[in-house]
């Protein structure tokens, strides 16, 4: 649909409307919201990793002065339903309901148990102090790999492992198992020259967004509940609350704040149903917080993984074969991304024998959510490294052998239909043709240490949604854009773009407004890639809508018919007469003639970005050290409405994956006890610790949108750990299979290597 | 007629084809084509009148909703597959 | 056991953005809870409750502080400057326009933090290089943009301060 066309304003790179509240501090996130006679509620959570929950007594803090109640699980109705929320992953909500409030077992350290409210947050975090809970402890499942035991202790007596939809004799802690397969491995592998099989195993890590979780519940006396909260989706918290809650729907408004970072990990509801039982029991709007100690154990993480991947390659250097085997560990209940990490592992390469196995498997974590490219960045890391070492083995070039190799439109996936219009190949092309691949690269470096260059590739699938836009003309030719799409990176800016573009006015006419679930239609989640192609066709859609709606009611004021009036973007004419939006949005006005009009759409989203990393990295031998000293992302965006907004999700993906790389991890003890959790401790990237992130947007139009657009969310958190990894092998000829490659796992690989030789 | 690509774990049930010809306007429609066919499937791929919770249908490389009565056009191509979620 | 808690509560007179102001706090409380619960200055942000984000950072006698780490009381008779006295969306200081420009913020969370932060930096070395500015901002943690933005911004916000 887009070629070279010359656009007015998308490619610019105008400020964001809600960018002076934000730099002058008066924007309101979920914890800044404060209303008349609102009480405060903390959570109690277990300091148990595994345990039965015997009885929980709460009369010593009921008798607390300043507590105004107390709640646990036996607040909250049974629920058995499956919901489709977010991107057609359907969720459990028993599970999600028993997660909220811990039922009869306490399945992970921080999992909530109770919950009080009281005049002041203080005297309520004194009065967890005084529930007492009897729990039997039980032995607690770390490790993704004896969790999978045939003698494991199980997590649920009732859990059985799933197959396509095939259940399994025993109950066990594997949940699910998925497979995919194509051709023939055994052959395949029989005419490889080099095939590499190698073991990962990468920890924990959290999403890390700076604002911990929040919400505010209101009931008004007629049975309608207002929720407060900082989400990436008001109508999924809607969905799962009526769902959790048994309160119809249409009797729940949500109002999304601002949100301080999402990545996935602000979709699933912890704290609103909490929040609206205790005000329903205290007759008083509720704000409950979570501290950073909860956000990091009682929130959801991205699972821990056992991976194996095998790759053959012939004499040509043609991949033969590929075999990839994904347990991801998926915490206290199912629902891990195994099935997106079997979708990506080998994602942007031209397979024809292939053999995908996924596990979902239950462990005493919290219960995992999605981080970013959920399931990918792990499955790439493995993927990406067996690559490197293919091509070290067989003096192959590792960009050339991914151009040789590289997936193209029609070639095989694992689920669904084949691909369709992808920039595989091209974003390669421009890492090949970038300032930093050309430039040379010094292994000693002045200051002693080793210096490496590894590269990877990683590709993200796009979802398409449900996106829902009203649009108001003022009389001055301003438009009210009314959209329910939560901005965590500057979406409002995209959208409104694309909206101006479209009904042929300035940017600066547009003014966007991100709505509760009342005032809008239905809009999916800010995520998956989906909200700048999404709400963005959305947009698009309205723009014609309104000129249409415009033109029935100005051509009576013309005395002419409707279909003699046409419209060339900014300009309404007929038989000689015209004038500017402008001039008939003044006419209208004056007239008393309003024009608001609404749309939704479903568009699909067939394809998905790709990207292409380059890193350069610093090791210092004596301490395992990394220091990524020149890092460069290529990435296909389809078509970049606010490139600086394409840049800043590039650069905050890569910066993301570095710590992913380098030194997140959730440090678990024999008793499953989380040791690290401050952000001292579980130490996300300071701006010591990434270099300049250089960008280079590659744009292959995406076939299904106006303009191209393609999501670029997620993908730039994919490559980073496997680019570095490379790096590392670059500069000390050692390989990590482990995540984090922190300092102490790097030195003793350095060590081990040089006690071998 | 509708060409259905049977996921890897249900091969066991087909016999081992990859690819399925049947006939019918409707989702409902194929997967009883099918279960005729091969006994058995219907279950792996539906609950009550829609999808299997957990799985996603495509038809015509488009990803449909979930119900059973979603119209398939003539020889469109149908695939079954994990639903997949982001973040 | 008590059920009541003795939390006879302190009276704080302090200066807070050039305005005298009088409020009164328990002693447990930390400036930033003082600042938001009490004064509704929500541009303080709590991020982590220990000291190592920098999303509730003020200026305390000018020099930079994280206000979760400093009791309330301790603000008595001192002045203290937070993200709302950085600046006025009718008279945006440079750092505050630099930032907007540059697109150094994606959820803006981290922003005022980084906003007293950059403040307290230019003040003292109004003219820094890239390494003293990342050195400076290491305190304060953003999850969004990689810094490389921030980065930027300061850099132009020293060039527009007339830092040559």
């Amino acid at each position: 649909m887009a070629t070279e066309t010359k656009y007015r304003v998308i490619g610019t790179r105008p400020v964001r409307p809600d960018g002076v509240d934000k730099v002058t501090g008066r924007a309101l996130y979920g914890a800044d919201i404060v209303l008349p006679r609102m009480a405060h509620a903390r959570v109690l959570r277990s300091p148990h990793a595994h345990a039965r929950i015997r009885s929980i007594d709460t009369r010593q803090a009921e008798a607390l002065t300043g507590v105004l109640a107390v709640v646990t699980a036996k607040d909250l109705p049974d629920v058995d339903a499956i919901l489709m929320v977010g991107e057609g992953g359907d969720v459990n909500m028993r599970h999600a309901s028993h997660n909220i409030l811990a039922h009869d077992k306490a399945l992970y350290e921080g999992h909530a148990v109770a919950a009080v409210a009281a005049t002041s947050p203080h005297i309520a975090l004194e009065a967890l102090k005084r529930i007492v809970v009897d729990y039997e402890a039980l032995p607690p499942v770390i490790d993704v790999r004896k969790a999978m035991e045939p003698e494991a202790t199980l997590l649920h007596e009732d859990q059985f492992t799933d197959t396509a939809g095939e259940k399994s004799e025993k109950p066990s802690n594997i949940a699910s198992h998925t497979i995919a397969e194509e051709g023939d491995i055994e052959k395949g592998f029989a005419e490889a020259k080099v095939v590499v099989e190698r073991e990962f195993v990468t920890q924990t890590v959290h999403q890390g967004y700076i604002e911990p979780h929040a919400a505010v519940a209101e009931w008004r006396s007629d049975g309608f509940l207002t929720l407060w909260c900082p989400t990436q989706g008001a109508f999924a918290v809607r969905q799962q609350c009526a769902q959790i809650l048994q309160h119809p729907a249409s009797h729940i408004k949500v109002v999304p704040t601002e949100i301080g970072g999402g990545f996935g990990g602000k979709i699933s509801v912890y704290l609103e149903p909490v929040a609206a039982i205790l005000s329903r029991k205290t007759g008083r709007p509720i704000k409950i917080l979570m501290d950073r100690a909860e956000v990091l154990m009682g929130t959801g993480p991205t699972p821990g993984t056992y991976i194996k991947v095998k790759m053959g390659v012939d004499a040509e250097g043609n991949i033969t074969a590929a075999q990839a085997l994904l347990a991801y560990d998926a915490g206290a209940y199912p629902g891990s991304p195994v099935g997106a990490g079997c979708m990506t592992v080998f994602a942007p390469y031209r397979l024809k024998n292939v053999r995908i196995d996924g596990y979902d498997v239950l462990v005493n974590k919290p219960k995992s959510a999605a981080y970013r490219a959920p399931g990918a960045t792990v499955a790439e890391f493995a993927t990406e490294t067996v690559v490197d070492e293919i091509c070290e083995q067989m003096g192959l070039d590792p960009l050339e052998f991914r151009l040789k190799n590289g997936a193209k439109e029609g070639d095989w996936r694992p689920f669904g239909p084949p691909y369709t219009r992808i920039g595989a190949i091209e974003c390669v092309e421009a890492a090949q043709g970038s300032d930093h691949w050309k430039a040379p690269l010094e292994h000693e470096a002045p200051n002693g240490k080793r210096r490496g260059r590894g590269v990877a590739s990683g590709y993200w699938m796009n979802w398409g949604g449900t996106s829902s836009c009203t649009g108001r003309l003022n009389g001055d030719g301003s438009v009210f854009l009314l959209e329910g799409s939560t901005d965590i990176g500057g979406t409002r800016a995209s959208i409104a773009m694309q909206f101006a573009e479209a009904f042929g006015v300035d940017y600066a006419q547009v003014i966007p407004q991100v709505v509760d679930t009342d005032t809008v239609g239905y809009n999916d989640v800010t995520g998956g890639s989906r909200t700048t192609f999404g709400t963005g066709y959305a947009a698009h859609a309205l723009a014609q809508k309104m000129q249409r709606d415009i033109v029935e009611k100005l051509a009576p004021i013309w005395e002419v018919e409707p279909d003699t009036i046409t419209v060339e973007g900014a300009c309404y004419a007929s038989n000689g007469k015209s004038a500017t939006i402008m001039e008939v949005a003044k006419l209208l006005d004056e007239k008393g003639i309003q024009v608001v009009s609404s749309v939704t759409t479903s568009p699909h989203n067939s394809s998905g970005a790709f990207a292409t990393h380059i890193a350069d990295v610093e090791v210092d031998s004596e301490t395992g050290k990394v220091d990524v000293v020149r890092y460069t992302a290529v990435q296909d965006a389809g078509k970049a409405i606010h490139p600086a907004y394409v840049e800043g999700q590039m650069q905050g993906g890569v910066a993301q994956g570095i710590g992913w790389a380098l030194n997140e991890e959730y440090f678990y003890d024999s008793a499953g006890k989380l040791r690290n959790a401050t952000l001292l401790d579980y130490r996300m990237p300071t701006t010591l610790d990434v270099p300049p992130i250089e960008t280079i947007i590659v744009e292959v139009p995406s076939p299904d949108h106006p303009y191209g657009v393609r999501g670029a969310g997620e993908v730039p958190i994919v490559p980073p750990p496997a680019a570095i990894a490379n790096a590392i092998y670059d500069a000390v000829g050692v390989r990590l299979q482990t995540l984090p490659m922190s300092p102490a796992k790097v030195c003793a690989a350095i060590l081990a290597k040089e006690g071998a030789a | 007629m509708a060409v259905v690509h049977i996921p890897a774990p249900l091969r066991s049930l087909t016999g081992g084809e990859t690819d399925v010809v049947v006939p019918g306007a409707t989702l409902a429609e194929v997967v009883e084509a099918l279960e005729e066919r091969f006994p058995g499937l219907k279950s792996r791929l539906t609950e009550g009148d829609r999808i299997r919770p957990g799985m996603a249908v495509f038809v015509g490389g488009v990803q449909t909703p979930f119900h059973l009565s979603t119209r398939v056009p003539a020889d469109a191509e149908i695939y079954f597959a994990p639903a997949i979620s982001g973040g | 056991m008590p059920t009541e808690l003795k939390t006879g509560k302190v009276a704080i007179h302090a200066t807070i953005n050039t305005e005298p102001t009088d409020w009164l706090s328990e002693p447990r409380e930390t400036l930033l809870e003082a600042l938001r619960d009490r004064l509704g200055l929500t541009g303080s942000k709590e991020g982590c409750g220990n000291g190592n984000c920098g999303a509730c950072a003020v200026l305390m006698e000018g020099r930079l502080v994280n206000s979760c780490c400093v009791l309330a009381v301790e603000a008595e008779g001192a002045s203290i400057t937070t993200v709302e006295g950085c600046g006025t969306p009718e008279g945006l200081s440079p750092i505050q326009r630099c930032f907007l420009e540059e697109a150094a913020l994606q959820c803006g969370f981290c922003t005022p933090g980084f906003i007293v932060a950059t403040k307290a930096l230019l003040e003292k070395t109004p003219n820094p290089t890239e390494d003293e500015i990342r050195w400076w901002l290491a305190g304060n943690l953003c999850r969004c943009t990689g810094y490389d933005k921030i980065v930027r911004a300061v850099q132009n916000a020293a060039a527009a301060m007339g830092g040559n």
